[in-house]
């Protein structure tokens, strides 16, 4: 291991954005050979870096060395001619190009100066099957899942990286088995004497594959150290600048003060859609948080779009207070007191021109008809509250919003929805790309939520997570709620085996 | 199997067939050579400056200053040949490379200053409309034995019908930018910018020279497209081509190509100008209708095309929603 000399060594890195010190005189160096974490809470600069690195932001300031000399790559293309394949945070390739297409975009194989479409199909598919993927590479990107989409850009990034492969939060919609390929991938990959830089909120992941950890805060280098010498309290610290306050399951106790006899205000009997979801039931009390636990495709994302009316059920009904409700559109379950923070908040939630305070504001005056518009008093106090609450940086309520780093953007989308005060509060995937400061503020934000009587269905891939939260959890598998689990049976072991039971009891059938 | 990116190409197409057939049935003798021959003669001009529309689209721009440069073209080429003196080939030349130029200025602007297409291109139309005033206003008579060569060369198909000069330059034109859409890296950069520029450019995807290259190219059709002007009417106007961008822009829509870019053919934007030009000769045939309706079919047919893309664009993302649920 002594023998690694560094490859990409970045010295001094500064830079501003209209006068916000994004990063400030960071060091960074990777090694041949060497998986290297980039940590940090939202907003800490992680992303910023990436680009300087790879030649979307040029620097103010510092040097980057890449084999000993230095360069400045001026775009992505110069960049990738250097060798360093990158997946960023926001990307999602080009949905209206072939998948073929996108992997070999600016780099068709060529025969006779004409792009040569069979060999780019065969390369394609050749390079998909290390992912285990063997799908139609001549069909249009948008036709497959998130998942999908994001193992293509990350293998159109490997096979991009000569030298350094960089992955900016690359793992945010995979489940955890494509998440364990794409490890093994990554391990090959520093076989072969590459380096690699990825970013990623999730610790368990750090610790899995990375051999050392680079933490950034407000800009700032904390620290560059080996993983192994590292414990996980210590990592967090560095993040947080503080000691992290222990989430309990406190909550526990509460759960009792909702009377078990109460009439459940919001129940859905025999609600399902043929093809989507299998008919369930489901009542949500007040002050209830319901999560829903399975793996990805087992029908999760589905329950939600039929429970806020994106998806119209074909059986079953709805009431509310005993009133049957006719949940035909979100526009219908918005006025029935229904809120919905969507999994792909990236992509669907912002308007990036739009300030933070505007964008916060937006659910709530939708809901209040754009006649009675919010005054501009009342929208920055609202911003204020929730820029505070949720620790939304920078603290500016009128700065666009698409300034804002990747994950604080989400939490202005999260704050869009509870600005509502909705009766029954659907949430998605609520923390995820959101760091674990943040991750915490925002469970305790739905236990507060809870006590003050609003209803909460968390659906969520982390179940630590939702044992945490939720006073019961509904498990799905291939479209079917197959269990529910609540009280003393609340437990991660409990849902995995829940998952797993129901799968093997397909496989026997 | 039709991947439903081509579905509005094959609607088009089928609605070509369909109408061609429709129109048969009424005129026997519009199923002929001569009538083929001649409408590729007549459209010519638009089919050339019709190309550089449909890259232009496809990057998710527009330029409006296509039939200003006609204009502008086939006066300067005129007035070089008649009044000047010089021979056709210097004059052609050198309009080609001014209207290049002046389109390769309109995509640095729109690229480095920011400035939407829509602004950029409509000031480069007042432009070279102007410009082509200045030359001249009135019509310019041209003849120069190279040009009479040229009005006078053909192929004859059986049948009596003639494959000019000019429909042969439209269709190498056509021929020349499908490879160039469809088979090289520059094509394939037009696609990825119209899809989400942010992502091509985060993908490596050069975007300034691509912007400006796509601009320069529809610079250059338009001049050859105004050298055609000149060929077929044997004169050069600056008062002639007003709105051929808006006809352009009608045959790239109705080729299938959406507005939004990234989704589109060449191959589709020549069938929009065939449908054009069946509708004019169905009018001419028939005698009795005023060539306005041209206008109303046209209108009639954009309409459905646009309700056509909506019904694509929906159809799809219900089939990704499905695509979702089926993978486990
Ligand atoms: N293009 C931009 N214009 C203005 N400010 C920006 C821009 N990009 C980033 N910033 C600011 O720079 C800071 C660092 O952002 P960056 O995206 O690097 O954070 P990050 O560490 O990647 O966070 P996250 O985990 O949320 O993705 C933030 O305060 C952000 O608001
Ligand atoms: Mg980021």
């Amino acid at each position: 291991m002594s023998d690694k000399t560094s490859l990409l060594d970045a010295r001094g890195i500064g830079k501003s954005f209209l006068g916000i010190m994004a990063l400030d005189g960071v060091d960074f160096t990777l090694a041949r050979g060497e998986i290297h974490a980039l940590l940090g809470e939202n907003g800490a600069g992680k992303s910023t870096l990436i680009k300087i690195l790879t030649g979307v932001y040029t620097r103010d300031r510092g040097t980057v060395a890449l084999d000993g000399e230095d360069v400045t790559p001026a775009n992505v293309a110069e960049a990738q001619a250097l060798g360093i394949g990158t997946v960023y945070q926001e990307v999602n390739l080009l949905e209206n190009l072939t998948v073929a297409e996108n992997l070999y975009l600016g780099r068709q194989p060529r025969k006779f100066g004409l792009i040569d479409r069979r060999e780019m199909r065969r390369r394609s598919e050749a390079l998909l099957s290390r992912y285990g993927l063997s799908i139609d590479v001549d069909a249009l990107l948008s036709s497959y899942s998130v998942a999908i989409r994001q193992i293509v850009a990350i293998a159109r990034a490997v096979d991009l990286s000569g030298k350094v492969l960089v992955l900016d939060e690359p793992t945010a919609s995979l489940d955890s088995h494509e998440v364990e390929m794409l490890f093994s991938v990554l391990r090959r990959l520093r076989e072969e004497g590459l380096g690699i830089i990825i970013i990623t909120h999730f610790l368990n992941q750090v610790y899995a594959v990375a051999d050392r950890v680079t933490v950034l805060r407000n800009g700032r280098l904390v620290g560059t150290k080996k993983l192994a010498e590292l414990p996980r309290l210590e990592l967090i610290s560095m993040m947080l600048g503080r000691e992290l306050q222990h989430i309990t399951r406190e909550h526990q106790a509460e759960a009792e003060t909702i009377a078990p006899t109460a009439e459940a205000p919001i129940r859905f009997a025999g609600y399902g859609k043929r093809g989507s979801v299998a008919p369930f039931d489901l009542s949500v009390r007040p002050g209830e948080v319901v999560g829903i636990a399975g793996l990805l495709g087992s029908g999760r994302t589905e329950t939600a779009f039929l429970l806020f009316g994106i998806d119209r059920a074909d059986s079953g009904t709805a009431t509310i207070d005993n009133k049957e409700i006719a949940l035909s559109s979100p526009e219908a379950a918005i006025s029935n007191g229904f809120g919905f923070c969507p999994e792909e908040r990236k992509t669907d939630g912002i308007i990036g021109d739009f300030s933070v305070a505007d964008n916060i504001a937006l659910a709530l005056q939708a809901r209040q008809g754009w006649s009675k518009p919010i005054s501009s008093r009342e929208k920055a106090q609202l911003a204020e509250s929730f820029i505070k609450s949720l620790d939304i940086r920078p603290p500016d309520a009128n700065r666009p919003i698409k300034f804002l780093s990747g994950g604080n953007q989400q939490k202005a989308i999260l704050a869009r929805w509870l600005a509502t005060n909705p009766r029954l509060l659907i949430l998605d995937e609520p923390t995820r790309g959101i760091d674990i400061g943040a991750h915490a503020e925002i469970l305790k934000m739905i236990e507060r939520l809870c006590a003050e009587g609003m209803s909460l269905v968390v659906i969520s891939s982390e179940l630590e997570e939702l044992t945490a939260v939720a006073h019961r959890v509904i498990v799905l598998s291939d479209r079917r709620h197959v269990a529910e689990l609540s009280g003393d049976q609340l437990t991660a072991d409990n849902i995995m085996q829940a998952i797993a039971s129901s799968a093997r009891l397909e496989a026997a059938e | 199997m039709i991947h439903s990116r081509n579905l509005p190409f094959v609607t088009t197409l089928g609605i070509f067939v369909i109408a061609y057939a429709l129109c048969v049935l009424q005129f026997p003798n519009m199923f002929s050579t001569r009538v083929v021959g001649n409408l590729l003669t007549d459209n010519a001009f638009l089919g050339i400056a019709a190309v550089g529309m449909t890259f232009v689209i496809l990057s998710g721009g527009i330029d409006l200053s296509i039939g200003s440069m006609i204009a502008f073209a086939s006066v300067f080429v005129a007035v070089m040949v008649n009044s000047l003196g010089v021979h056709p080939l210097i004059a052609f030349a050198a309009v080609l490379v001014i209207s290049t130029i002046f389109g390769s200025l309109m995509g640095a602007m729109i690229r480095y200053l920011g400035i939407p297409p829509f602004v950029v291109t409509l000031a480069g139309m007042f432009l070279a409309r102007g410009a082509a005033y200045l030359i001249s206003t009135q019509s310019v008579p041209i003849s120069h034995e190279m040009i009479d060569a040229i009005q006078g060369f053909y192929f004859r198909f059986p049948g009596g019908g003639r494959l000019t000069a000019l429909a042969i330059l439209m269709l190498a034109v056509f021929i020349v930018g499908a490879f160039v859409a469809g088979r090289t890296r520059f094509g394939a950069n037009v696609y990825a910018i119209g899809g989400n520029q942010q992502s091509a450019e985060l993908m490596g995807v050069p975007v300034g020279s691509t912007t400006i290259g796509i601009y320069a190219l529809s610079g250059f059709l338009s001049g050859l497209a105004g050298i055609a002007y000149t060929l077929y009417t044997s004169s050069g106007y600056s008062l002639a081509t007003v709105g051929v961008e808006l006809d352009a822009i009608a045959a790239v829509v109705i080729g299938g190509t959406l507005l939004t870019g990234g989704v589109g053919l060449v191959a589709g934007t020549f069938v929009g100008i065939l449908i054009q030009g069946l509708i004019q000769t169905y009018i001419v045939f028939d005698g009795t209708l005023s060539s306005w309706w041209t206008k109303i079919v046209i209108g009639v047919l954009l309409f459905v095309f646009i309700v056509l893309q909506r019904a694509i664009i929906w159809y799809s993302n219900r089939k990704l929603a499905e695509s979702r649920l089926r993978e486990v």
